[in-house]
Order: C-alpha cells, then sequence, then structure tokens
C-alpha cells in the first residue's frame, strides 16, 4: 500500500511517498518559491524518481493544519484533488501531531509550538505512549504569554518543537524554563509514517470530509478600498 | 503527451473557478458546447460585511470544490477519463481564493495527466458570449463592465485585443454597489438597482453624463457624488426614482460611446461581457443600438455574466490552441491583466 503525503502548513512544502517499508521518496524546501508553483511539479517529480505511477497510491495523507492559512488550503486542494481524481481514501493529520510524533523517544512532555503570526502561536501538549505520542491538551491559539502559561501550570519537564518554538525563544526561555529543539517544521516523511498507521486500520475519510483545523476565526474586518468587488 | 495533443471540437475541459465569491465547475467541448456547468455561490456568505470577505471566500472555496467539481463530472453524464484538460483561473482576484482552485487544477491535471491551462479571468469573460453564438466575426468591440472593470476593448481575433478606452476611476459595477449602499437597497448592489430602477422613472432626475462626447475612457466617480449630493438635498425622494435614473445615466454614457468605438473601428457587432451585463437596461439599449446601426448585438445570458466555469473551459479551450499547455509551476496572478497589443 503506497501513501502520497502532501505538508505545506509552515514555510515548508514537503512531499513523500512511503509504504511498508517506510518512506521511498522525499521532496522538501523551506525557503524559495511558494508554496502553490512548488506543490505540483514537486509531486510529479517525486513520484518520477521513486519510479512510482500516481495511479499505484491507494491513500492520499495531507496535514489539516493549524498552520499558516494560504499555504496549508494549497496543500489541502491539491491532496484533496489528487484523492478525487484517484478515487483513493484520504488522512488527515494535525500539524501538531507531526511535530511532536519525530520526540516519541523523549520522555519530557513535548510540546509543539508553530508560528500563528500576529504576534501568535498554534500550540499542544504531548506525552509518549508505545509507539508514538499522545496529545494531553487541546490544540489552541494565543500570545507567547499564554503558552508560559500554561507551561508553568503544568510545571513539568518539557521540550518545545516548531517553528513559533525558535521564533519565541527568548520569550519562552524568560518565563519557564525548558529545551527548545526538534523540528522546525513537520515534514511529509512522518505524515506518510503515521499515515501508514492509520491506513492498516482503514482509519481514513472520504476526500470531501477532510476538514482543516483553523483554530482562528476568519478576520472579517472589511478594509474598504482594498474591498474586492464582485466581477 | 502534451505534443501529440490535437485540440478539436471533440476536446473536452473541465474549467474552474474560484477568483471571487463563487465557486464554479464546467465542462466545455469544442470551446462551444457547454456540457454541464455548476456555480455555487457564497453570496449569503458575505452579504452582512456588504462585500467578498477573502478569508471567508478562501474557505468556502476549499470546502465546496471537490463536491463542485464532482456534480459537473457527474452532470455531464460523461467519465473523468474523457476529460483532455484543465483549465482554471489563475487570476485576476483574491489571492487565498485563486489559489484553491489553481491548486486542485493543476493536481487534477497530473493525476489524470492531462494539460494544465491557466487561464486570464477577464479574457474569460470576453469568451461568455462565445459560448452562445459560435457565429461571431472579427473585428469586435467587447464591452466589459464588472465590478472591477470599465473596458472597451477591440478583439481583432482570438486572443488579440486592443485597448479602446477603460475608466479613469470606478468601475461601473463598483459605482452600481456603492450607490446601492448609499440607498440601502442591498447586496449586490446590481441586481438591487436594477430591481428598483423597474419601480422608478428614469427620467426623474437628470444625472451628469461624464465625458460623454469626449474620447472613449469612463469616469463614474463623479455621478456618484451628484447621486449622494441630490439624495442629501432632497431627502424624501423615491429612491426607485434615483436608482433608475442614475442606472439610466450609467447606461447612456456605455452605450453611447460603445456605439461610437464600434463604428470607429468597422465592428461587426458590440459583445457584452462582465457581472454588469446582466443588468436590463443595459441589454436593452445595447440591442437597441445594434439595431439600428446594423450590426450585431451579442448578449451572453444572465447566468453566463457572472462568474462562472464554462467561460474559463471555454477560454482555456482556445488558449490551448494557440500557446498549448501551461506549466506546472504557475502560481495565482492576483493582478494578472490581459495583454493588448498597440
Ligand atoms: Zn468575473
Amino acid at each position: 500500500m503506497l501513501i502520497l503525503g502532501i505538508e505545506t502548513a509552515t514555510e515548508r512544502v514537503s512531499v513523500a511517498i512511503g509504504g511498508h517499508e517506510g518512506v521511498i521518496g522525499l521532496f522538501e524546501v523551506t525557503k524559495g518559491r511558494r508554496h502553490a508553483e512548488t506543490i505540483v511539479p514537486a509531486i510529479e517529480f517525486v513520484c518520477r524518481q521513486s519510479g512510482i505511477d500516481l495511479e499505484e497510491i491507494s491513500v492520499v495523507a495531507v496535514d489539516v493544519g493549524p498552520g499558516l492559512f494560504t499555504g496549508m488550503r494549497v496543500g489541502l486542494a491539491s491532496a484533496k484533488a489528487i484523492a478525487q481524481a484517484l478515487n483513493v481514501p484520504m488522512i488527515g493529520i494535525s500539524s501538531l501531531d507531526l511535530l511532536a510524533f519525530p520526540c516519541r523517544l523523549t520522555d519530557r512532555v513535548v510540546v509543539p509550538v508553530i508560528d500563528a503570526r500576529k504576534n501568535e502561536v498554534f500550540y499542544s501538549m504531548y506525552r509518549q505512549v508505545p509507539g508514538g505520542v499522545q496529545q494531553v491538551s487541546e490544540p489552541t491559539v494565543g500570545p507567547v504569554s499564554e503558552l508560559v502559561a500554561d507551561l508553568l501550570a503544568r510545571s513539568q519537564d518539557v521540550l518545545c518543537v516548531g517553528d513559533g518554538a525558535l521564533r519565541y525563544r527568548e520569550e519562552i526561555l524568560e518565563g519557564f524554563h525548558c529545551e527548545i529543539g526538534g523540528d522546525a517544521q513537520p515534514s511529509a516523511a512522518q505524515l506518510v509514517q503515521l499515515a501508514h498507521a492509520r491506513a492498516l486500520r482503514e482509519d481514513w475519510v472520504n476526500s470531501w470530509e477532510i476538514e482543516p483545523i483553523y483554530l482562528r476565526a476568519p478576520d472579517a474586518k472589511i478594509n474598504w478600498s482594498t474591498r474586492a468587488t464582485r466581477a | 503527451m502534451t505534443s501529440e495533443l490535437s485540440v478539436d471540437d471533440s476536446t473536452l475541459v473541465l474549467g474552474i473557478e474560484t477568483s471571487c465569491d463563487e465557486t464554479a465547475a464546467a465542462l466545455v467541448m469544442g470551446g462551444l458546447d457547454v456540457v454541464s456547468s455548476v456555480v455555487s455561490t457564497q453570496i449569503e456568505l458575505h452579504a452582512d460585511f456588504g462585500g467578498v470577505v477573502p478569508e471567508i471566500a478562501s474557505r468556502a472555496h476549499l470546502e465546496v470544490l471537490n463536491p463542485v467539481v464532482a456534480r459537473a463530472i457527474v452532470e455531464s453524464g460523461v467519465e473523468a477519463e474523457r476529460i483532455d484538460a484543465v483549465a482554471c483561473t489563475v487570476g485576476p482576484g483574491l489571492i487565498g481564493a485563486l489559489l484553491v482552485g489553481v491548486s486542485a487544477a493543476k493536481s487534477l491535471a497530473l493525476a489524470w495527466d492531462v494539460p494544465f491551462i491557466g487561464v486570464n479571468h477577464m479574457e474569460a469573460h470576453l469568451y461568455s458570449s462565445f459560448l452562445e453564438d459560435p457565429s461571431l466575426e472579427f473585428p469586435l468591440l467587447v464591452m466589459l463592465v464588472s465590478g472591477g472593470h470599465t473596458m472597451l476593448i477591440e478583439m481583432q481575433d482570438h486572443g488579440c485585443y486592443r485597448l479602446v478606452g477603460q475608466t479613469i476611476d470606478d468601475a461601473a459595477g463598483e459605482a452600481f454597489d456603492k450607490v446601492a449602499r448609499f440607498l440601502d437597497l442591498g447586496y449586490p448592489g446590481g441586481p438591487a438597482i436594477d430591481e428598483a430602477a423597474l419601480r422608478g422613472d428614469p427620467e426623474a432626475i437628470r444625472f451628469p453624463r461624464a465625458m460623454l462626447n469626449d474620447g472613449y475612457n469612463f469616469s463614474f466617480s463623479g455621478l456618484k457624488t451628484s447621486v449622494m449630493n441630490y439624495v442629501r438635498k432632497h431627502p424624501d425622494v423615491s429612491s426607485d426614482d434615483v436608482a433608475a435614473s442614475f442606472q439610466a445615466a450609467v447606461v447612456d454614457v456605455l452605450v453611447t460611446k460603445a456605439r461610437r468605438a464600434a463604428a470607429e473601428i468597422g465592428a461587426t457587432g458590440i459583445v457584452l461581457g462582465g457581472g454588469v451585463a446582466a443588468n436590463s437596461l443595459l441589454r436593452e439599449e445595447t440591442l437597441g443600438a445594434c439595431g439600428e446601426d446594423g450590426i450585431q448585438g451579442f448578449l451572453p445570458s444572465r447566468s453566463m455574466c457572472t462568474d462562472n466555469a464554462a467561460m474559463i473551459a471555454a477560454a482555456g479551450w482556445h488558449r490551448l490552441r494557440s500557446d498549448g499547455p501551461t506549466p506546472l509551476n504557475v502560481g495565482a496572478i492576483p493582478n494578472l491583466r490581459l495583454s493588448f497589443i498597440d
């Protein structure tokens, strides 16, 4: 069973193909051209270089956020379209799960922190369980001070990961003593591995049932001068 | 794949449109024959805000695009395997909204192993008339009137345009929206004014016709201001009369200039395109003027005036035939313009 993984919830664009034998092909860039310009050629490239025809894909996995809305939607729109065209099911996985998963061997509380812009971060907390990690707090969005208050309230041994942890390193460390490290961005490599376990249980949905995790209401303040006019 | 591609009457193009607040998909054969056309509108989602909220639009596009595409395919009665190319609006429009359609369209093209075609939304509006009448003969005078544009274009051939005139301030549709909001007639403004005008007297108030006999450019901001000044001075005036008189002034300027431009370039006809092309008076006056001048008047049907994907598929078919497929590394181009010859 081959899984195509698509990851665009942060600055990174990442595409992987994986299966029983782990990750077979991986493409990743974190700087440069924008998501929409990169993602489809990247899928084509990974398929071609790994000698896999898209028709052989039996599940499409995608990062459903939280993350930067526009980039995230590029990956979701691509993944949903490919699943629809191939008529295969989908598995959606949270960006926070993807960041926490590589830290499954530490015994500390793992806190993925993703930069949400506007001086806020997306975050939640994870603990280790056999074979992986388990979310122990609801994903949330808020200012770094709120994250620090949450960390203080738990007062455990903590490892913070993600681009938000790196960006607000000083502010976090000022308020709470912890380690900051791990991956800055989620990767499609983790995505296909996590999805593989779920695919074995047929824990999947139809392409039209995939729901993005926004955590933030749309900004509906209208600036009349830049407002779109119907055409 | 693409080098052997022949584009002909049987080429079936899936069109996708997500540039503003309509999510649309359509199948069009040979650039002409609309096999299916599905439009999901978000007007209600934005009505409370009096304008399109970009983030709300983008979220809604992502949610409904797959079902809309699926429905266009089911309604066409053909198998997805039969689709020869996927065309999608790449601009102009709202960046976040465009990106949903572009990403999905390129992915569908990749998965089906068919060409992708990036389409200019404004060019597609020109093609909404070709969907109704294949017998068009060049040169044509196209009047493109929407919330974002007011243009007179000489269409010399497919893909070959010369700009004859355009607005120097507000677009015609923008003036409709602003006046409708000022008169509290509702949203969107175009249909609201159109409806109120049916009840009002178009000769009740003589609003100015800016630059009527002066070149081919338009100006609508002065008209909007004089409507506001008039209503402030005459608070008891009937909104219907104001709407009718305002609409008469806009249409008078549009049709007078289009007609003069058509005569100057020796056009075989006048083609209407864009959301404002749905306006009843504009349609009536355009047809009347064409009749008097002995040229053809081409009006897209009302459902083809507003954003739809049939026009995207049709424009895509022509682009595919003239330029071939668009590379898959293209992104959205929010400020894309039509390219004009001098
Ligand atoms: Zn339009």
